[in-house]
């Protein structure tokens, strides 16, 4: 599963193991390694990425069940500050800081939202000499968390349990970051895999993944229609 | 074929470079003294020195993060004295190649140091030549091939740093992209054409050293001055 989900999928794995009795061994990566992984066969079951490229490209290979994607969290981006006292919003457009992390725009999706926001937000060119780029969305909540960045755009399930401040990126300045589950082939025959599977696009796994700061899909549709 | 840009190469060619002459300065003292001392320090000096070879990079970096973070004494005054913070810039990356590399500098200078033994020296001291006199006239070339050893692996080995540039340095181009972030990142962008290109020419680099080192440790003669 793709790392920056993992506080909220262990949760999911610890409350499906006590349903069903089944053990769930969860392996934490980027998206981009787990699925290179995935290529040269890895002993996973069930695929959780942090994007949708990846889950289609598996199905397109025959090494995912055909049909078995599913959304099972939308990311939501935020502008985050260590301290509680900045606005982040106003430090970014006021460019009032030195360094600003991101993920890699190239690597992860997180990232790739990021660069959007910036760019809708007309900031890209101006700030490019203040970014810093990390690996994932994981290591540029590290280089503001140390304070080694004042700002950096995280996921919001990293900051809930965090203090500092945060602005909530408007969705509609990037791409949606859909992150998408897969069974994959291996594991089409063994009832402990697809359970796990069906349990993801359960109203309680959803609402489990709400918790930890993720849109569920149902409500993602209900804020588009507002 | 895309030919990869070559910026994150001569980066770590200058960073290399930097760390060897840093580590030249800062690691023969350090060699000498270790060599000669009966301090009961020793073994804590030695193993302090030889950390970087069997810590995680991890360690390093997050200590690194840590330490030259502006809330950090080190980093907040680096901030106050040059207006810029030492992580995500080519001295933050120099101060942690020097620190992780150096090992490579100051074991090979240490072994050449006592392999000379006390008798050199004695003599050198018995026709009064000051201590620093002794060690620039006597110990020094006649420790050619240790100095020698230890520069070219201090400079092979920052060139093949990797973990602690990925969590200290941020991928600045021009600043701290250096080649092994940016093989990584062809890698993990499936442009595998331009990730073989530097790739393969990394490890024909590394391999050319190797083998010089081998070479000259056999080959060149010992002069007694």
């Amino acid at each position: 599963m793709a790392a920056n989900a993992a506080e909220a999928v262990e949760a999911l794995a610890a409350d499906f193991e006590q349903r069903t009795g089944h053990r769930v061994t969860v392996t934490v990566g980027s998206t981009g390694k787990l699925y290179a992984q995935i290529l040269h066969g890895a002993p996973f079951d069930v695929f959780l990425a942090a994007d949708q490229e990846r889950p289609r490209l598996l199905v397109e290979q025959g090494l995912a069940v055909e049909g078995s994607r599913l959304t099972y969290a939308v990311g939501r981006l935020v502008l985050w500050s260590p301290d509680a006292e900045v606005d982040a919003a106003h430090t970014l457009r006021a460019g009032s800081f030195r360094r600003l992390a991101i993920a890699n725009p190239d690597l992860a999706p997180y990232g790739a939202a990021a660069r959007d926001a910036l760019r809708e937000l007309g900031l890209w060119e101006s700030l490019r000499s203040k970014i810093v780029v990390g690996e994932n969305v994981g290591h540029s909540f590290t280089m503001a968390a140390s304070g080694n960045a004042e700002l950096g755009f995280v996921a919001l399930s990293s900051v809930l349990s965090q203090g500092g401040s945060y602005w909530e990126v408007p969705p509609d300045l990037h791409r949606p970051i859909r992150q998408d589950a897969v069974l994959l082939d291996r594991a089409g025959g063994t009832t402990a895999a697809r359970a796990f599977h069906l349990f993801l696009g359960s109203p309680k796994a959803l609402a489990t993944i709400e918790a930890f700061g993720f849109v569920v899909d149902g409500q993602r549709r209900h804020l588009r229609s507002r | 074929m895309d030919l990869p840009e070559l910026g994150p190469l001569w980066l770590s060619l200058q960073l290399a470079a930097s760390a060897t002459v840093v580590l030249l300065v800062l690691g023969t003292p350090l060699a000498w003294w270790l060599s000669g001392t009966r301090s009961r320090l020793k073994p804590v000096i030695e193993a302090v020195t030889a950390l970087p070879l069997v810590l995680p990079p991890t360690v390093l970096g997050f200590y690194l993060l840590l330490l030259m973070s502006p809330r950090s004494w080190l980093g907040g005054l680096w901030v106050e004295v040059t207006d810029t913070t030492l992580t995500f810039s080519f001295t933050g990356l120099l101060i942690a190649s020097v620190i992780y590399s150096l090992p490579f500098m100051v074991q090979p200078l240490q072994a050449a140091f006592e392999s000379l033994g006390r008798g050199p020296l004695e003599a050198a001291a018995a026709l009064r030549a000051s201590p620093l006199d002794a060690f620039l006239t006597v110990a020094a070339p006649l420790s050619l091939r240790g100095f020698l050893t230890a520069a070219v692996l201090t400079f092979a080995h920052t060139i093949g740093e990797f973990g602690v540039v990925l969590m200290v340095g941020g991928n600045i181009p021009g600043e701290t992209r250096v080649i092994s972030i940016a093989i990584y990142e062809h890698v993990e962008t499936l442009r595998y054409a331009e990730a073989h290109t530097l790739a393969a020419g990394l490890l024909l680099f590394a391999f050319v050293v190797l083998v010089f080192v081998y070479v000259f440790n056999r080959r060149l003669p010992v002069h007694v001055a």
